[in-house]
């Protein structure tokens, strides 16, 4: 017996604008939230992207000479800035948590509409909040760690309009995370058993619980902070009897999860787009889950691998180093079961494939040089140079950026009822990936070999290499043309998608695309297998 | 669907929805309130470390006086178990007694955050004297505003259940509940303020 | 079966062939400039090496499946239904631990070859007052005394500029001059913002905090120019600031010294 629940049925949707508008209104509807969500991070995403495109211009040649130096540090505090919080983390979570979660859950919207809605409507605000400081007094720009007392002692305007926006952007991801946990446990739909969810259900439950765990933190460290600027109190300011490295571990508190809050919800994705489209069962289920919350365990115990140079006790390092190495052990299993997953299977080589297996490549590079960096000693050398730099964006941009693009071309016939152009998406994939490494494959050398990050001017010895990473941002910049314009051109007169173009099993296929308002006419399909191709259903 | 009827839709679904979802709105508070503990945690963690790390040099260490924070602990004890009151009275549809309860508990509210004050205004130092100051005044001021919030919500909640029958009955507990489990929060965070800043 | 097998080995033997070959013969290093250099560019390439098995290993993997396992144009239906192989799982998590846990056991015992393991927290009564507590950096020694004894130097970090106060000699100097082969010890102090003092060419750094006087100790072995890189950021400057470390035979830091002393003030 199926008996499906209707928990919010917000029936006012009759109230509603309809059609394009409802993207811009306050709307409850979880999928017009998801959109509005991965709209707007877009957007940032080109803001963001185009500030690093002047740290690249600004780079090619080793003098200060493109902007003065301290609009150099502005740029580079809000390239981060608006990279993690307005991007990354709104669009993995935010974007497709939204869209995905109640289809994977057989709901017809999340947990709590209101607050979804609201924690939506605080992004747009405190984005612009935060680019608009630029005009006041100059941004912040203490970087995105905002380590006192320089961010202290700095011009005061952007960096409090820099805490007040990220602390607004810290609640919208709070709420999120108490919605997302809310919807998985409590909104299942009868007869769904938690082990039967898709795996993107249990990666958006473990990142939630990183989010509701760690922002609190920041929250906290972020009002200290700012009595430290405002009220004149010495938290943090050593003049005044403060502690900077009591700041510095509260930070980073928050800010390592963070990088899980970043990339697990990618995980969930890549298990969702490659079983699909290598028409297999996702290897391993069980151990991927267990990985999924090992991760989630050590990642609330290992922040202190950002602070080996800030004087931490010997025993400290030792416990950190081990700690933090060891969650390869965990992210190992689902890479290596990816791989399981897509052996053996009848592989179809398109533009979501391509970017899914890019993102495999690349983040086992940037995790190997993670291991690597978590090595005491190792890190004494190349903390707070480029290498770190490399690092991480072989994680962020390699792993999950590639992941974003990945699920945009796995899901948009779902959103949109229309194709992608294939031969555009494969086009941008090959820019995409040749600009990405080689802007970043280059910058490991450069740290190894003495040029520390978040400078304007440098040694020119390291000009040349300096000039071939600008090169592959340039690529990079040149990639998202062929993506707007297919994107474009798709939504305009794309070919039709019809309701399950790749065959899927997942619930969300098994409605029409783009789906209905409370996402199926009848009741929700029980979906027990996920996964189950192969098995000639 | 005219508007009318959809309006009626609107009511009986969300009726429905008191009925069968009072236990995940539960949930999603509980949810909540962890992650205003970690808010409090992040806080504990940093005054710990600082007592640990940056002593302050002995002429400037200040031993505070314990009445009136053991007075407050005792308010807000109290409290807890009025407002525990307030939540059975209600449920046995004594509308009335309940928000005699209520404000009572309110009124506990307020004494505590009268209390909070005298004690600042006869504290021998200011927000930014020294580090212990700050963190002082830091911890405690955050909890006041915990209970600030708590007494306004329980003030609303009293005003609404003053009608039988109107948004605060006996069938819908859940406002009276949710803000019942916040106020017992705040409660708990305070017995952990009160050993950590006076005690130890 | 066995030719499998063998394709197999063979590739796995390649992959570590390869691998060990690039690791022994790129050096992606600058000069070896201090005792803790070498240690250093031993822990780099064991590192290198098992990061590009790895690395090179996974690479394979992923193409050879895009390419063995497309999809042709005239298959339909799905691949096998394989979903998932307990002892396979086993596998790819204890290797993968063994290999974490070895490399941690490395690093613990290269670090404490460099002299990051000693504590050096314990109050300090030559180079400060009685109560003011010492954070450690890098130390070589647990017995500061002698350190302290051989050569020692104040540094001051502030916006941005790194000063070298050289207490024998009563004098400061915006360059550090350093004599071959002898261990320094230095004592940092930032006058405001958090810096950091880095050589590559020495692989040592350590973050110079306002109010956290940190110890750091080494020894240099190669004559030359090094550059004293500041790594954290610390404001709009923080790119230029730079200084110069000279290692010098001990001849000519002792005329250097000689040359800058000057006569103690006698109180
Ligand atoms: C999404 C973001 C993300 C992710 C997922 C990670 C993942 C990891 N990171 Fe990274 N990191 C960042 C984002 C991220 N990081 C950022 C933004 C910074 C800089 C912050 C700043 O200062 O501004 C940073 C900095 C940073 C540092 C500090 C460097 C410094 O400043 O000196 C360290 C040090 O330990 C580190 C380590 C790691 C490790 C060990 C992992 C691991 O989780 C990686 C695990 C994955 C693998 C290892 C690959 C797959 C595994 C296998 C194929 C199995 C076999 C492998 C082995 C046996 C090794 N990271
Ligand atoms: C989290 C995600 C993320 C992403 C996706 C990126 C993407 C990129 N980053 Fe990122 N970066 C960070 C996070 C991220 N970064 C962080 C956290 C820091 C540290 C900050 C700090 O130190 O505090 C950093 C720092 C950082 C530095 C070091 C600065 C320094 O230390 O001095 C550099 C230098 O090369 C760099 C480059 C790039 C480049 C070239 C891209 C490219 O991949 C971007 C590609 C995208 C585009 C090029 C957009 C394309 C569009 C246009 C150009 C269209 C034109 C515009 C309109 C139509 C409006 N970044
Ligand atoms: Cu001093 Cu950077
Ligand atoms: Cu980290």
């Amino acid at each position: 017996m199926t008996i499906s629940i209707d928990p919010q049925k917000t029936n006012n949707e009759s109230l509603q604008p309809k059609g394009w508008l409802r993207y811009f209104s306050f709307s409850l509807d979880h999928k017009v939230i998801g959109i509005q969500y991965l709209v707007c991070g877009f957007l940032f995403y080109l803001i963001g992207g185009t500030l690093a495109s002047a740290i690249r211009i600004e780079l090619a040649s080793p003098m200060s000479d493109f902007m003065p130096r301290d609009v150099y540090n502005q740029v580079l505090t809000l390239h981060g800035t608006i990279m993690i919080f307005l991007w990354i983390v709104p669009v993995v979570n935010g974007a497709f948590g939204n869209y995905l979660i109640p289809f994977y859950v057989g709901a017809r919207d999340m947990a709590f509409p209101r607050l979804n809605a609201v924690a939506f409507w605080l992004i747009p605000p405190s984005g612009l909040m935060l680019v608009a400081s630029y005009f006041v007094e100059g941004a912040a720009q203490a970087g995105w760690t905002a380590y006192p007392p320089l961010s202290i002692t700095t011009p005061q305007s952007g960096q409090i309009i820099w805490i007040l926006s990220v602390l607004l952007l810290g609640g919208s991801s709070i709420f999120g995370g108490i919605n997302f946990i809310a919807t998985i446990i409590k909104l299942r739909r009868p007869g769904l058993k938690l082990m039967q969810l898709p795996m993107y259900c249990w990666a958006m439950l473990g990142t939630s619980l990183l989010v509701v765990l760690s922002t609190p933190v920041l929250a906290g460290t972020l009002i200290l902070l700012s009595f430290d600027i405002i009220a004149n109190t010495g938290f943090f300011n050593p003049v005044l009897g403060g502690n900077v490295v009591v700041y510095q571990h509260l930070f980073w508190f928050y800010s390592h999860p963070a990088v899980y809050i970043m990339v697990l919800p990618a995980f969930g994705l890549v298990s969702e787009i490659l079983p699909i489209h290598a028409r297999k069962p996702l290897f391993g289920y069980t151990t991927m889950v267990f990985s999924i919350m090992g991760i989630v365990v050590l990642g609330l115990v290992v922040w202190a691998h950002h602070m080996f140079t800030s004087g931490t006790p010997p025993w400290m390092r030792l416990f950190f180093t081990i700690a933090t190495a060891f969650i390869a052990v965990p992210t190992g299993i689902k890479f290596f079961n990816w791989v399981a997953t897509l052996w053996g299977g009848k592989i179809s080589i398109n533009s979501a494939m391509l970017f899914s297996c890019g993102f495999i490549i690349n983040f086992v590079f940037g995790g190997i040089t993670g291991v690597a960096l978590a090595q005491v000693p190792f890190d004494i050398h190349v903390h707070d140079t480029y290498f770190v730099v490399a690092h991480f964006h072989y994680i962020v941009y390699g792993g999950t950026v590639f992941i974003i693009f990945s699920s945009i071309y796995h899901w948009f016939p779902k959103v949109t009822g229309k194709m992608l152009n294939e031969k555009l998406g494969i086009l941008h994939f090959i820019i995409t990936f040749i600009g990405f490494n080689l802007c970043f494959a280059p910058q490991h050398w450069l740290g190894l070999n003495g040029m520390p990050r978040r400078v304007a001017e440098y040694d020119p010895q390291f000009q040349f290499v300096n000039q071939i990473s600008s090169l592959g941002a340039l690529l990079m910049a040149i990639s998202t043309i062929p993506f707007l314009i297919n994107v474009f051109l798709s939504v305009r007169n794309g070919k039709d998608a019809g309701d399950n173009p790749w065959n899927a099993l997942t619930p969300e296929w098994l409605t029409s695309s783009p789906p209905p308002i409370e996402n199926w006419e009848g009741e929700a399909p029980l979906v027990e297998e996920p996964y189950g191709y192969g098995k000639n259903f | 669907m005219t508007t009318l009827d959809s309006s009626k839709e609107i009511q009986k679904n969300n009726s429905e929805v008191n009925e069968t979802h009072e236990d995940f709105r539960m949930f999603g508070l509980i949810t909540f309130l962890i992650a205003d503990g970690m808010t409090f945690a992040g806080f504990f963690a940093a005054y710990l470390t600082y007592k640990a790390v940056n002593p302050l040099p002995d002429g400037a260490i200040y031993e505070l006086e314990l009445p009136i924070p053991t007075l407050n602990t005792i308010l807000l004890l109290v409290s807890s178990a009025t407002f525990h009151k307030a939540g059975k009275a209600l449920l046995k549809d004594k509308n009335s007694e309940s928000q005699k309860w209520l404000f009572f508990t309110a009124f506990l509210g307020i004494i505590f955050l009268i209390c909070q004050l005298f004690e600042y205004f006869h504290l021998p130092f200011g927000l930014t004297d020294n580090l212990f100051a700050s963190t002082f005044y830091a911890l405690t001021g955050f909890h006041g505003l915990h209970v600030t919030l708590g007494t306004l919500m329980i003030l609303i909640i009293a005003w609404q259940s003053r009608i039988k029958g109107g948004r605060l009955t006996s069938q819908n507990m859940f406002p009276l509940e949710a803000v019942e489990l916040y106020w017992h929060f705040v409660d708990g965070i305070w017995v952990i303020l009160f050993i950590i800043l006076y005690l130890l | 079966m066995l030719n499998k097998n063998i394709y197999l080995i063979l590739i796995i033997s390649l992959v570590f062939a390869i691998s060990f070959w690039i690791g022994f013969n790129v050096n992606l290093l600058p000069a070896e400039a201090s005792i803790n250099a070498p240690i250093y560019d031993e822990l780099f390439k064991i590192l290198f090496i098992i990061g590009l098995i790895i690395f090179i290993g996974m690479t394979i993997a992923v193409i050879y499946s895009l390419f063995k396992f497309r999809k042709r144009n005239d298959q339909i239906g799905d691949g096998i239904a394989l979903e998932g192989n307990l002892s396979l799982e086993i596998v790819w998590t204890i290797i993968p631990s063994i290999i974490v846990l070895l490399i941690g056991l490395y690093s613990y015992n290269i670090y404490d070859r460099m002299g990051g393991m000693k504590e050096l927290n314990h109050n300090h009564e030559m180079m400060s007052s009685n109560t003011e507590k010492i954070w450690a950096g890098i130390s070589q020694t647990s017995d500061n005394e002698m350190a302290i004894n051989n050569l020692s130097i104040e540094v001051s970090a502030m916006q941005f500029a790194f000063l070298f106060n050289y207490p024998k000699g009563n004098f400061i100097s915006g360059e550090l001059h350093v004599p071959v082969d002898q261990k320094v010890s230095m004592k940092m102090e930032s006058k405001d913002v958090i810096h950091a003092f880095w050589v590559p060419e020495f692989r040592i750094k350590q973050d110079v905090i306002p109010g956290q006087p940190t110890i750091l100790n080494f020894t240099p072995t190669k004559v030359g120019k090094y550059p004293i890189i500041c790594a954290e950021l610390c404001g709009p400057y923080h790119g230029g600031m730079r200084a110069s470390i000279i290692v010098e035979e001990e001849s000519d830091y002792n005329e250097w010294f000689n040359k800058n002393k000057k006569p103690e003030v006698n109180l």
